[in-house]
């Protein structure tokens, strides 16, 4: 299936070669796992402060778990803040 | 005894600077800088003052903790009552000027009155007189520094000063300070151009004096520790700065866009932290050039930027290719998403001049993306704009109302009325996205609902540094709230004003509180004065001080009915993102809101909470 793999900030870096302004159409397997999909593009997941999934808040203790469906967006940031 | 327990008193009418004794009284239960500046103030102005006439007074105010070696101890406020709002205003700043004043041995400077012709404040350590500012009239803000230090032939004095804006009186007018930090918002530039004051130059060499050394030291290494040691305040804040948020929130679905008609924005990837370190397709050079930091800052978070040179904006004009302060996420938003522009480089254009001529970004770009609503429904025509497609999305458009708002030039002029003003006039006072006449933020709060109550409470009009719940309902700072639900945001709310307005009193930056707690800054405060502090004391003195503030602007005529939305907000569902069929649920949170703090149903404080908190 696919999904949009989006990775902002530092972790930008691990993005496919065809990504544009930080994301990427990927395919992965059916019924990935969060944690899975960010593994295989190697981000480091104590780098994985924000993790977002069609833009609802997936907490650390739940990406495990989180199991995506196509054309989920999911997105992920380092340590970040503003104001 | 980091209060220097002296206070100067301007009066602007007669001419006259002079020293006076700091009320200890009012220190000791109201801090400094903005609950200090606040005290007095209303103790001597009339609620009901015109905000533009002599008989306002403007306070220029440092906290304890300013000048000392406490982290991001460069803050200094501007209290008075706000030339766009008429509610009482406090504005704050980083940068260098305010450690300098703090070192020149003042605590805060108290300006009334009107001079009769433009004037300058010149203080050096104890010495401060009113000088002519003839020759800096017509100035912009960085003309008037470089002017100052060759008049005063010593590069080391720090300025605060108004710009062309100011000098018109445009509503949402700034005071600037070394070159690119501002006391930006509520109209604090205005107030100082109607009192006919251009600038103060500021050198001092007395020094700051903390009052156990030892103590403090240990103190402040602790703080300092903390905020190497968080992810947010030790790498994220000094590598992405605050822009790196312009992505967060629009996948979050809380990006306001062509004047909150939408939660998200298209082009939001062009105008973000990640696109300022992209390669510009035109001169393979980058927007950002580094990161800043204000006085004894160990976060750093300034951008710092250099446009390309042949950007249709600064084309042939040298003094915008310099590297000068870079694009802030508000700013970004303001000038970006709500005005549907993404040209990068046209957006740090009009940032720059922000800061040139002295203008508040986030009621700017706000304002502008009003009147290209009134625009497209034909409320306005290029009549009304002198030719100007006042077109949602269109770069060149956005550049030149910019420059027209700063100069007082064109339909600018109207534009520096604020949004609240110009919807009003052109027969849709819906579409002004404000609160007490106070554009709001960056943030939706259709999509993160707190803010919803953070904008509508607001003691200075809309504003997110009044109780960042951002902080906790996207970002998990303290801990993660649900940013769809209303449950616990009154609390919640409640909690961060308290603890932001005892940060705003101690002279340090409210970026500090996304690792620090009052817990960590108690003991620098208890090291710092004389007397007992601690956590306790301090959330007592910020929930005195917002009462304080809140009194003030009831006795100015505000009420409950002042405590709400734009009318967008609250019937016009969002159409995408997560928060998709929402609008902001105010009306479940402000009675229990009310009845958190203290107050009568009607928003007023009961006699009992004056009581318990002295006042």
């Amino acid at each position: 299936m696919k999904i949009t793999l989006k990775l902002y900030a530092v972790l930008g870096q691990y993005l496919p070669d065809h990504a544009k302004k930080n994301e990427a159409e990927v395919e992965v397997e059916d019924a990935s796992a969060l944690t899975s999909v960010l593994a295989a593009y190697g981000v480091p997941p104590e780098h994985c402060h924000l993790v977002l999934v069609n833009g609802h808040y997936i907490a650390p203790s739940e990406r495990a778990d989180k199991i995506l469906k196509e054309g989920d967006a999911l997105a992920a940031w380092p340590p970040v803040a503003g104001g | 005894m980091s209060w220097t327990k002296n206070v100067l008193r301007v009066n602007l009418t007669s001419g006259t600077c002079e020293s006076e004794p700091l009320n200890m009284e009012w220190a000791n239960k109201y801090l400094g800088q903005r609950g200090l500046a606040t005290k007095y103030y209303t103790e001597e102005c009339d609620p009901k003052v015109d905000p533009l006439s002599p008989e306002n007074k403007m306070i220029v105010a440092t906290g304890p903790l300013t000048g000392t070696a406490a982290p991001t101890s460069g803050r200094w406020s501007v209290i008075t009552k706000g030339a766009l709002t008429g509610a009482i205003a406090c504005s704050n700043s980083g940068g260098f000027f305010g450690a300098e004043l703090k070192n020149a041995g003042w605590d805060m400077i108290i300006f009334e009155g009107k001079s009769a012709g433009p004037v300058y404040l010149d203080i050096h350590n104890e010495k401060a007189e009113l000088k002519d500012a003839s020759a800096l009239w017509g100035k912009s803000v960085w003309d008037t520094e470089d002017a100052l230090r060759d008049i005063r032939g010593d590069k080391d004095i720090r300025c605060a000063s108004i710009g062309q804006a100011g000098e018109a009186q445009a509503l949402f007018a700034a005071i600037v300070n070394d070159k690119d930090r501002a006391a930006g918002r509520s109209g604090v530039g205005a107030v100082m151009g109607s009192k006919n004051l251009k600038a103060i130059a500021v050198r001092g060499t007395v020094g700051v004096q903390v009052g156990d050394p030892m103590k403090f030291m240990q103190a402040t290494g602790a703080c300092n520790q903390i905020l190497a040691d968080n992810a947010v305040t030790g790498e994220g804040l000094p590598a992405y700065g605050t822009q790196v948020l312009m992505n967060v929130i629009n996948e979050t679905g809380a990006l306001p866009t062509h004047n909150a008609s939408d939660v998200q924005f298209d082009g939001a990837s062009d105008i973000g932290g990640e696109a300022m370190t992209t390669p510009r397709e035109t001169d393979g050079k980058a927007n950002l050039v580094s990161n800043a930091a204000c006085f004894g800052c160990p976060i750093s978070c300034q951008r710092v930027s250099q446009m390309d040179p042949n950007h249709f904006s600064v084309k042939g004009q040298p003094k915008y290719h310099d590297t000068s302060g870079g694009l802030e996420y508000e700013a970004a938003w303001a000038l970006g998403a709500a005005t549907g522009v993404n040209d990068l480089e046209a957006l740090t254009y009009c940032n720059f001049i922000c800061n040139e001529y002295g203008m508040d970004p986030i009621s700017l770009g706000s304002t502008v993306a009003a009147a290209m609503e009134l625009f497209k429904l034909g409320a306005i025509t290029e009549a009304d704009t002198g030719g100007i497609a006042l077109e949602f999305g269109n770069a060149e458009a956005l550049c030149k109302i910019c420059d027209q708002t700063g100069l007082g030039e064109g339909f600018g002029k109207e534009i520096g009325q604020g949004s609240r003003r110009m919807c009003e006039k052109y027969g849709h006072p819906d579409l002004s996205m404000t609160v007490k006449s106070q554009e709001f933020p960056a943030y939706d709060p259709r999509g993160i609902q707190g803010m919803g109550l953070t904008y509508a409470t607001s003691n200075r009009g809309a504003c997110h540094l009044r109780s960042y719940t951002v902080a906790s309902e996207v970002l998990g700072i303290p801990e993660k709230t649900d940013p769809l639900s209303s449950e616990g945001k009154a609390g919640l709310v409640k909690a961060f004003q308290d603890a932001t307005a005892a940060v705003d009193s101690m002279g340090l930056c409210v970026f500090t509180t996304f690792a620090l707690t009052l817990d960590d800054f108690g003991p620098m405060v208890d090291a710092d004065l004389e007397g007992e502090w601690s956590a306790e004391s301090l959330l007592e003195i910020g929930e005195r001080i917002w009462n304080l503030e809140r009194k003030f602007n009831n006795e100015a005529g505000f009420t409950a009915a002042d405590d709400t939305l734009p009318k967008r907000l609250l019937t016009e569902a969002a159409k995408t993102g997560p928060a998709a069929g929402k609008v902001n649920e105010l009306g479940k949170m402000l009675p229990e809101y009310y009845e958190l703090r203290g107050w009568t149903p009607d928003g007023v404080p009961s006699n009992e909470t004056l009581n318990r908190l002295n006042l």
